[in-house]
């Protein structure tokens, strides 16, 4: 993840609070980002026991909107979103023709016909330019790359309804989750959906990037007594692989199909034509050779990105996340393995640095909140 | 957090501790800061010989791995291995979280290292 040195990161609205603030800085997909404020472990156990504020404006929007935009949406994203209702959000993919990750993204219906499609912050421009090709021929659709008009703010945490609430107008206990509204949050317009990226309960709120250090102290301010902190990209990364999330570049991508991503329930079996369909489709007839796993390392050692992961003595896959999880203090990880050795109790190893290491093939995801 | 002024330092961020011809081996506050939360510490067998600057261990962070390298020439001759239960001490309190202890068989090396003041200047 070097960034070229002659291209200057991009800085989200928060970014001067950030620096004020002392949080560790890194360059991220292009990006000056926080990685850590107080620490990831510290962070990362904030938001399993109460609740933290993320800044994720680097992620990117983009919209779909006329006549046909149900229609464009149906062709360029995995799952389907004829089922989402005005309000609702889904998870789902952005594929090429084999199938495989160009993205994956979340998909807003914010109206009947128009569409806000959230996507990696990495991918921003390559989506966009995807995504406007392949809805050439729909009809009445066209796709606007809105990223500058959002600020995007996660507050994840048992505690987040409880924070959020005095804020706003808009009824969080009563929000599904995957669902969204509109209204006001500090006496800022904002669009407040129960989503996020941790597995826990929390929320991601869209404002206007002039206001956005505005909503940021105010919901901190909120959350004093519940001892709500800042968190960074850190803490984010392990919290969402203890929920057993993928990460686009890590365990998703242009090699990796929605079938061996073990991601069936955001393709939309029974739509009709959608980019990856036929390759999709004849892979679940016939069986995909390989599969992501959860695993659990048994001796000592933690397996990270990139290592290799071996049955006996071949080289049979590859550790695509991996880390020492703060929660749950144990070395987790997800890994793309041959079908035979992915059921649950299996073992394989990984060979961390030379050194060959057992691990267990668990089922994800490794944490889920109680409720 | 200062810097102990009886210990010798590496530009790779080690400290030693000498007491005759044993030197205690660890990471510096500078190192431990930037690493950030140490979660795991993989140190040598006892009776490891070392050259100066050979890799004798790793440490890893949540988001990274490191090794550590040793400040002199010499043999292992006492393991931390307090430190396999809690690596989180390496935070809390770098300059006493010793990981080895290296007997030199060339003490003239550590004459060579910086001292904390030239420490200090490096890591500013």
């Amino acid at each position: 993840m070097e960034q070229a040195t002659e291209t200057p990161l991009k800085k989200t609205a928060l970014n001067a609070r950030h620096r004020a603030s002392g949080a560790k800085m890194v360059p991220f997909s292009g990006w000056d980002m926080p990685v850590e404020y107080s620490g990831i472990v510290l962070e990362h156990n904030a938001v399993r026991t109460r609740a933290g504020v993320f800044d994720v404006s680097h992620m990117g929007e983009i919209e779909i909107a006329g006549k046909d935009a149900l229609a464009a949406v149906q062709r360029i994203s995995s799952n389907d979103a004829s089922k989402l209702q005005v309000g609702q959000a889904q998870y789902s993919g952005l594929l090429t023709p084999q199938g495989t990750f160009v993205d994956d993204l979340l998909v807003y219906r914010l109206g009947p016909a128009h569409f806000l499609l959230v996507v990696n912050a990495g991918n921003i421009a390559k989506d966009y330019g995807w995504m406007a090709e392949q809805i050439k021929g729909v009809g009445d659709a066209v796709a606007v790359d809105s990223s500058s008009r959002y600020a995007l703010i996660a507050l994840q945490g048992p505690e987040a309804v409880n924070v959020l609430q005095p804020l706003t107008g808009v009824d969080l206990a009563g929000m599904k989750y995957y669902w969204f509204g509109h209204g006001e949050v500090a006496n800022v317009r904002a669009t407040v959906s129960r989503t996020g990226y941790t597995g826990e309960d929390g929320f991601e709120i869209f404002v206007p990037p002039q206001s956005a250090d505005k909503v940021w102290q105010a919901i901190l301010e909120s959350g004093t007594a519940a001892e709500v902190i800042p968190c960074g990209l850190g803490a984010r990364d392990t919290l969402r692989l203890e929920a057993g999330m993928r990460l686009h570049g890590n365990d998703i991508d242009e090699t990796t199909t929605a079938v061996e991503a073990d991601l069936n329930w955001i393709v939309g079996w029974k739509k009709d034509d959608f980019i990856g369909a036929a390759a999709l489709r004849e892979q679940k007839a016939n069986g995909a050779a390989r599969k992501i796993v959860g695993f659990e390392v048994l001796d000592r050692g933690i397996a990270r990105h990139g290592y290799d992961a071996y049955v006996g003595d071949v080289k049979a896959g590859v550790v695509t996340s991996g880390t020492q999880t703060p929660y749950l203090k144990k070395a987790i990880g997800m890994a793309y393995l041959p079908i035979a050795h992915t059921a649950p109790g299996s073992e394989f190893d990984v060979d961390i640095r030379g050194r060959r290491t057992l691990a267990r093939v668990v089922p994800m995801p490794f944490y889920k909140r109680s409720r | 957090m200062a810097y102990p002024a009886g210990f010798k330092y590496t530009k790779d961020h080690e400290w030693i501790e000498l007491t005759g011809d044993n030197g205690k081996v660890g990471i510096t506050d500078y190192a431990q800061q930037q690493l950030g939360d140490v979660v795991y510490v993989e140190l040598p067998e006892i009776g490891a010989k070392l050259k100066q600057g050979q890799s004798f261990g790793t440490i890893e962070s949540v988001k990274a791995v490191s090794e550590l390298y040793s400040p002199v020439t010499g043999e292992v001759v006492e393991v931390n291995t307090a430190l396999r239960d809690k690596p989180e001490t390496v935070n809390k309190d770098p300059h006493a979280s010793w990981m080895v202890v290296i007997k030199l068989s060339s003490p003239g090396e550590a004459g060579a290292l910086l001292d904390a003041t030239q420490y200090q200047d490096l890591v500013k």
